[in-house]
C-alpha cells in the first residue's frame, strides 16, 4: 500500500511540474495573443490532430476496419466530458436535464462500443494460434 | 483539483486514444488497443468529475450505470451480421448527445465558462451553433441508416420531388438561424437550427440506396467525430476536439476507401439514387433474352472442388444472411484436409459496412490468414482452378471491366471469371443488389447452383463427407 502510495506521489509530483509549466505556457499565450487565442489554441491542436488521424488510421489493416469503426464510435463519446459538466453544475435545471440524458445515451454509446470492439477482436485472435 | 492538472489527464486520455486506433494496426497488438481506449475513456470521466463546476454526483453516475448497462447488454447479445445497424445506432446517439450538451452549454453558460446567459461570448455561439448542427444531421441521418439496414424501412432510395431543392432550402435556413442566433442569442433560433438541421439529416439519408450504405455508415461515423470536435471547441476542452478529429479523419478515410472501391464520389453517393433508376430496369429487361446458363447439382461441386488444387472463396452480404459461414467453413475444413489450398477473397464493399466480411468469416473461426483482400487476392486467379461464389454478386461482375454502359463500370472487381471453373451459388436468377445483370453467369466455366446459400453448402459437405 506504502508502495502504491509513493508510486502515486510522485506521479502527483511530476504532474504538478507539468501542469506548473503548463500554466507558464498558457498564461504566455493568454497574455501575448488576447482575446480569441483559446479558440486559435483549439484550431491548432484540432488541425494537428486530423494529422495523426490521417496517418494513424491508413496503418489500420483494412482486415479491423469493423473493429476500428466501433472503437471510434465509443471514443468519440467522450462527449461525455461536457455531459457531466451540464449533469454535475447546479446553474440550470435544464441543463441538468440534458445532462442527464446526454450522459445515459452516451454511456450505452461507450460501454457498447468497448464491449463489441472486444468481443470482435477476440475472433480475430482465436486466428493467430 | 487544478485546473491544469484536469488539463493534464485530458492530455493523457488523448495519447491512450492514440495508442488505441495505433492497436488496430495488427490484429496481435489490437486487443491491447482497446484495453488503451478504455483506459482513455476512464481518464477523461475522472477528470470531468473533477471539474469545480461539478457539484452534484448521483445523478450522472446514475446515468452511466443506466446507459452503461444498457449498451453492455446490446454489446454481448448483438448478432455479428447486425453490426453495421449496431454502429448507425451508436452513431446516432453521439450526435443527439453533442445536440444535448450544446443546449445544456447555451442553457449554463457560467458553468461552461463561455459568459453569461444572454452574454455568452459571439466565439461560443458560433461553435455551439456548428456542433448542433453537425449533431443533428449525424442523429437523424443515422436513425435512418439504422432503420434501413435493420430493413424497417425499405432499402431502395426514397426520392422526394425537388428534394435538391429542399435541401438547399433547408441549408440555408440552417444559416440564417446560426446567424440569428449568433447576434441575439434567441434561444428559439437555436431550436430552428436544431430542428433544421434534423430535417437535413433525414432528407440526405433517405435517397441513399441499400448499396451505398457502407459509404455512410462510415461518412456517419466520420460526422459524429466532428460533432465532438464542435462541441470541444465550445467546451473548450482540448481532449474533445483530439479524439473528435481523430474519429472524423477515421471515418473520412473509410468513405473514401469504400467510394474508391465502388468506384463513386462521395457527393454522387449524396445525391444518391444508385441501385433504382429506370436506366437499369430497362437494361435488365431487354438482357432478359434466355440465354443459357449451365446448372449443377451440390454433387457435381462437391466432385469438381474434391479433385481441385486450388480454391478461392468469394463471401458476399448474402452468404451473412443465409448464415452459410459455418456450413462454408466446415466444407473448406474437409477441403483442406484433402489438400486442397482453400483461400477467401474479400471486396472491400463485400459487406455492409467496412470489415464486415472478416468479422463474419473470424466469427466462424476462419483463419486470419486465409482471408486476403481484392489487391492480394486478384492475381492469383488465373492459376486457381475454382472460384466458389457465396452470396456475392456485383463485385464479381466483369461488366465493371469491359462495358462502359454499365452503371457499375470502373469499379474494382474480384476477377473470379479467370478461374478454371467458377460456382456461383445464388437463389434465383434475379439481378443483384445494384439492380443489373451479371453477365458471368453465362460464361462456359461457369456453373450455377440454385438455391439457399446455407442447404447448398450443407449439402456440398454431406456430398463431401460420402
Amino acid at each position: 500500500m506504502y508502495h502504491v502510495q509513493s508510486v502515486f506521489h510522485k506521479i502527483t509530483d511530476i504532474s504538478g511540474e507539468l501542469s506548473d509549466a503548463a500554466a507558464m505556457l498558457t498564461a504566455i499565450n493568454l497574455t501575448s495573443i488576447g482575446g480569441c487565442s483559446q479558440f486559435m489554441w483549439g484550431l491548432t491542436v484540432f488541425v494537428l490532430a486530423c494529422f495523426v488521424g490521417y496517418y494513424v488510421v491508413w496503418r489500420v489493416t483494412p482486415a479491423l476496419h469493423a473493429p476500428l469503426m466501433a472503437v471510434t464510435n465509443a471514443i468519440s463519446s467522450v462527449i461525455i466530458v461536457g455531459a457531466i459538466l451540464a449533469a454535475g453544475q447546479a446553474e440550470s435545471t435544464f441543463a441538468k436535464t440534458v445532462g442527464f440524458l446526454a450522459t445515459v445515451l452516451v454511456s450505452v454509446n461507450i460501454f457498447g462500443g468497448f464491449l463489441v470492439t472486444k468481443r470482435m477482436l477476440a475472433m480475430f485472435q482465436k486466428k493467430d494460434k | 483539483m487544478s485546473e491544469n492538472f484536469s488539463a493534464f489527464l485530458y492530455l493523457t486520455a488523448a495519447v491512450f486514444f492514440i495508442l488505441a486506433l495505433r492497436g488496430l494496426s495488427s490484429a496481435k497488438t489490437s486487443i491491447k488497443g482497446n484495453v488503451f481506449g478504455i483506459i482513455g475513456m476512464g481518464v477523461a470521466i475522472v477528470a470531468a468529475f473533477a471539474m469545480p463546476k461539478v457539484s452534484s454526483y448521483a445523478l450522472t453516475i446514475t446515468g452511466i450505470i443506466v446507459g452503461g448497462a444498457i449498451g453492455a447488454l446490446v454489446a454481448k447479445k448483438i448478432d455479428m451480421t447486425a453490426l453495421p445497424q449496431l454502429v448507425a445506432a451508436f452513431h446516432s446517439l453521439v450526435g443527439l448527445a453533442a445536440v444535448l450538451v450544446a443546449a445544456g452549454a447555451m442553457s449554463a453558460p457560467i458553468s461552461f465558462k463561455i459568459g453569461t446567459l444572454g452574454h455568452i461570448m459571439r466565439g461560443s455561439l458560433v461553435e455551439i451553433g456548428l456542433g448542433t448542427a453537425i449533431g443533428a444531421v449525424t442523429f437523424t441521418g443515422s436513425v435512418v441508416a439504422f432503420l434501413k439496414l435493420q430493413g424497417l424501412i425499405g432499402s431502395k432510395p426514397l426520392m422526394l420531388p425537388n428534394r435538391h431543392l429542399i435541401n438547399v432550402s433547408l441549408g440555408a435556413l440552417i444559416l440564417f438561424a446560426l446567424v440569428l442566433f449568433v447576434f441575439t442569442e434567441g434561444h428559439f433560433f437555436f431550436w430552428v437550427l436544431a430542428s433544421a438541421s434534423f430535417a437535413l439529416g433525414l432528407l440526405m439519408i433517405l435517397p441513399v440506396g441499400g448499396a451505398d450504405m457502407p459509404v455512410i455508415v462510415s461518412m456517419l461515423n466520420s460526422y459524429s467525430g466532428w460533432a465532438a470536435s464542435g462541441i470541444g471547441f465550445t467546451l473548450n476542452n482540448t481532449l474533445l476536439i483530439v479524439t473528435g478529429a481523430l474519429v472524423g479523419a477515421s471515418g473520412a478515410i473509410l468513405s473514401y476507401i469504400m467510394c474508391k472501391a465502388m468506384n463513386r464520389s462521395i457527393i454522387n453517393v449524396i445525391v444518391g439514387g444508385f441501385g433504382n433508376s429506370d436506366a437499369f430496369e430497362d437494361k435488365a429487361g431487354s438482357a432478359d433474352e434466355q440465354r443459357s446458363v449451365k446448372q449443377g447439382s451440390p454433387e457435381d461441386a462437391a466432385f469438381v472442388m474434391k479433385n481441385c488444387s486450388s480454391l478461392v472463396i468469394v463471401p458476399g452480404y448474402g452468404m451473412a444472411v443465409a448464415q452459410a459461414q459455418h456450413a462454408l467453413r466446415e466444407m473448406c475444413n474437409i477441403l483442406k484436409n484433402n489438400g486442397v489450398k482453400v483461400r477467401y477473397a474479400i471486396h472491400p464493399v463485400a459487406g455492409r459496412m467496412p470489415g464486415h466480411m472478416n468479422v463474419l468469416l473470424a466469427e466462424a473461426n476462419v483463419p486470419y490468414d486465409d482471408v486476403l483482400e481484392l489487391e492480394d487476392i486478384n492475381r492469383d486467379f488465373p492459376s486457381t482452378d475454382v472460384a466458389f461464389v457465396i452470396g456475392a454478386n456485383d463485385v464479381t461482375n466483369p461488366a465493371a471491366k469491359n462495358n462502359p454502359q454499365s452503371p457499375i463500370y470502373g469499379m474494382p472487381i474480384l476477377e473470379v471469371e479467370q478461374a478454371k471453373t467458377v460456382f456461383f451459388i445464388k437463389r434465383s436468377m434475379a439481378a443483384g443488389y445494384a439492380g443489373i445483370d451479371n453477365e458471368l453467369f453465362f460464361r462456359d466455366n461457369t456453373m450455377m447452383l440454385f438455391g439457399d446459400a446455407k442447404k447448398v453448402t450443407e449439402e456440398i459437405v454431406k456430398a463431401l463427407e460420402s
